[in-house]
């Protein structure tokens, strides 16, 4: 583990790490990845929300979700699988009960959602419209645990570009669209969405799994199958980003299995313009903390002093 | 405030790992003003190593806190949490192979813990194998108000641990085995029946596995006694973050679910909190709790 525990050299010039997504001004490119830091309340006993790039929520939906029966979560060797079942409490109680939070944090907030119906995914997109600190939307096209929880849109280029284009007209708010990696070429959905008007492409959701008890043969979570995620899908998320970043135009924020600095940079060097970190969350609340400073202390080594140098910089 | 808060989740070494019983260990961990903080109930997420494996932290209930007698150089008293474990799979394997100053990784005080009670009343405290722990750090405090007895309830000889330290608390104690090779031969919701007959006043409080809790529940619904429980659930954050720990809550539905969160609304639930009926039907709700 010694490549990640790199520090910063005191007085050594401080490298630029300020991205830009769709138009949201993050102050570094290090976020969490929803559904893995909760509403961010609960994080903020450990760790110092403004250090981070921005906040990204659970998924919500129009109404409250129950979620999946348990056990939801089973570990596995570098990562675990979790059938949460996206478990929220709605858009209403989210803007009424949880916003007011990280209202008073000075981090952009960016609000993951989704939808049983093409309806509710418009509906829920309307009335995070006008709430002024919802600074982005994330579009989960991609949830393998629900039935109806978006993967039906994520997975058919048609109907992804069909929600998409609606969200797009019920509001202005900067919208970033979250695929999934359970299909044949990422590429195909990315152009379609882009071209559907996203304004920025996250990847990777979770990759459907599944294990198994073998005393009582029967699987170890209730829904059966589960996503996959931690440091076991990094390799995967890594070439699904490559993919997506020689496909499309928009930024592409990268996700899955980063725990330190030196996984973050092969993202952004592979031409993600930030980064989400989400089961590493769960090994250490500072994880995200880690990755800035890490990437900070390898700009420094490195020689380069604005971190946009680094994105997309891949020698093939 | 922020600084304190963020002790919250510490980088620490162990002061000792032994074993105390076949299987059960103990462990000793540097934790620099950790008690004041920590309540009767409460657990931390332990990890186990600094590397990445296992992934996940575990979590474990906080036996008790305590310092180290000033050392004769002048240091100041140490402060400790100790951990009580069951090596039941890879993470605890590896755990029980730790040593003295080995590097480990602390998160918590985590949860709620037990509330009290009303001072005075007879505390009578059930638990079952390793579900002992989180009963030691409530006898400490209830003894200074209350008669408190402890009902320790094991498949055998092994499984009982840490008796002797209730009894200097001045806890009366009560043991049995499933085989009968220490106390009183049978299970442990027998002396419970007998001890609710004698004293109806009681306010219960138990921790073990889930056939126990049930029958436990079912003892104090008839005597209605109050009854606070302390349960597991698989986890992977321990602060209400991703919603993998949840149990159901009473007037749970298919249409109207209720789930609660295990880290965060528990580990202790007072029982009328919980639908017993479902939790029982819940199929694998989590293997560690049906053994
Ligand atoms: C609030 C709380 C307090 C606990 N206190 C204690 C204690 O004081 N002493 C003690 O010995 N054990 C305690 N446990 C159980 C302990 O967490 C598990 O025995 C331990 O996680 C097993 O890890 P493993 O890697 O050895 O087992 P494995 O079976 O290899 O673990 C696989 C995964 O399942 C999880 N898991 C397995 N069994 C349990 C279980 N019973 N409960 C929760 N998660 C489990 C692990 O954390 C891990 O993520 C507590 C559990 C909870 C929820
Ligand atoms: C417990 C858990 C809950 C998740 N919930 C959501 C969610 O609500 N919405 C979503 O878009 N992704 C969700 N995800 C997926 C993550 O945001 C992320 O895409 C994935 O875990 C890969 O990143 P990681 O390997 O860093 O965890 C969840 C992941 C986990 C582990
Ligand atoms: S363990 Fe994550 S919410 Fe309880």
């Amino acid at each position: 583990m010694t490549g990640c525990a790199m520090k910063t050299e005191k007085n050594a010039k401080r490298p630029n790490l300020a991205v830009e997504i769709a138009g949201i001004k993050l102050k570094n490119p290090v976020m969490p990845a929803s559904g893995t830091f909760g509403y961010g309340e609960e994080y903020a006993p450990y760790i110092d929300l403004e250090q981070l790039g921005a906040i990204v929520t659970k998924g919500l939906s129009l109404n409250p979700k129950a979620g999946n029966p348990t056990p939801r979560i089973a570990e596995t060797v570098s990562g675990m699988l979790n059938a949460i079942g996206l478990q929220n409490v709605g858009v209403d109680d989210f803007i009424k009960y949880k916003l007011p939070f990280l209202r008073e944090v000075n981090t952009p907030v960016i609000v993951n959602f989704f939808g049983n119906t093409l309806e509710d995914y418009g509906e829920a997109a309307k009335r995070l419209a006008d709430i002024p600190e919802v600074a982005g939307l994330e579009l989960n096209i991609s949830c393998p645990n629900v039935k109806q929880g978006g993967i039906v849109f994520g997975t058919d280029p048609k109907a992804a570009s069909e929600v998409v284009n609606l969200v797009r007209k019920n509001s202005k708010k900067p919208l970033i669209v979250k695929l999934t990696p359970n299909v044949t070429d990422i590429t195909v959905v990315a152009r379609a969405v882009e071209e559907a008007g996203a304004d920025a492409i996250c990847c990777i959701n979770t990759l459907t799994g599944m294990a198994v008890d073998v005393k009582t043969r029967k699987p170890r979570l209730a829904n059966t199958t589960g996503g996959l995620s931690g440091p076991a899908v990094r390799p995967v998320a890594v070439r699904m980003v490559h993919q997506v970043v020689q496909a499309v135009k928009v930024p592409v924020i990268g996700v899955g299995g980063i725990v330190c600095a030196m996984d973050a940079l092969e993202f952004l060097i592979v031409g993600a313009t930030a980064v989400q970190v989400g089961t590493a969350n769960f090994v250490d609340p500072r994880a995200m903390l880690n990755v800035v400073e890490g990437i900070e202390a390898f700009c420094i080594e490195e020689g380069i002093s604005d971190i946009r140098e680094l994105i997309g910089s891949i020698k093939l | 405030m922020k600084e304190s808060r963020r002790m919250n989740n510490f980088k620490t070494i162990i002061l000792s790992n032994q074993e105390i019983s076949s299987g059960y260990y103990r462990m000793r961990i540097l934790a620099p003003e950790f008690g004041q903080g920590a309540r009767p109930g409460q657990f931390i997420m332990f990890r186990v190593q600094t590397s990445l494996l296992p992934l996940l932290r575990r979590p474990f209930g906080i036996f008790q806190t305590g310092f180290l007698p000033a050392d004769c150089d002048g240091q100041p008293p140490k402060e400790y949490l100790e951990i009580l474990y069951k090596v039941v799979g890879g993470g605890t394997t590896i755990m029980s192979g730790l040593h003295e100053g080995d590097r480990v990784e602390v998160l918590g005080p985590l949860g709620r813990g037990f509330d009290m009670g009303t001072p005075g009343t007879e505390k009578i405290l059930v638990g079952g194998g390793i579900g002992l722990v989180p009963l030691y750090m409530l006898a400490r405090e209830l003894v200074k108000t209350s008669k408190v007895r402890l009902l320790m309830g094991g498949r055998r000889r092994d499984d009982i641990i840490a008796v002797t330290e209730f009894e200097r608390l001045g806890v009366e104690t009560y043991v049995s085995t499933e085989d009968g090779s220490l106390g009183e031969e049978g299970l442990i919701t027998q002396v419970l029946e007998r001890k609710l007959q004698k004293y109806p006043q009681a306010d219960v409080y138990a921790c073990g596995p889930m056939p126990m809790l049930e029958a436990v529940q079912q003892i104090c619904a008839t005597h209605k006694v109050p009854l606070q429980v302390s349960l597991e659930a698989l986890m992977a954050c321990g602060v209400g973050a991703c919603l993998g720990c949840v149990v159901k809550g009473v007037g749970h539905t298919e249409q109207s679910p209720r789930y609660l969160c295990t880290c965060k609304e528990g580990p202790v639930f007072r029982a009328e909190q919980l639908d017993w009926q479902k939790m029982a039907q819940e199929d694998g709700y989590c293997e560690g709790c049906k053994s």
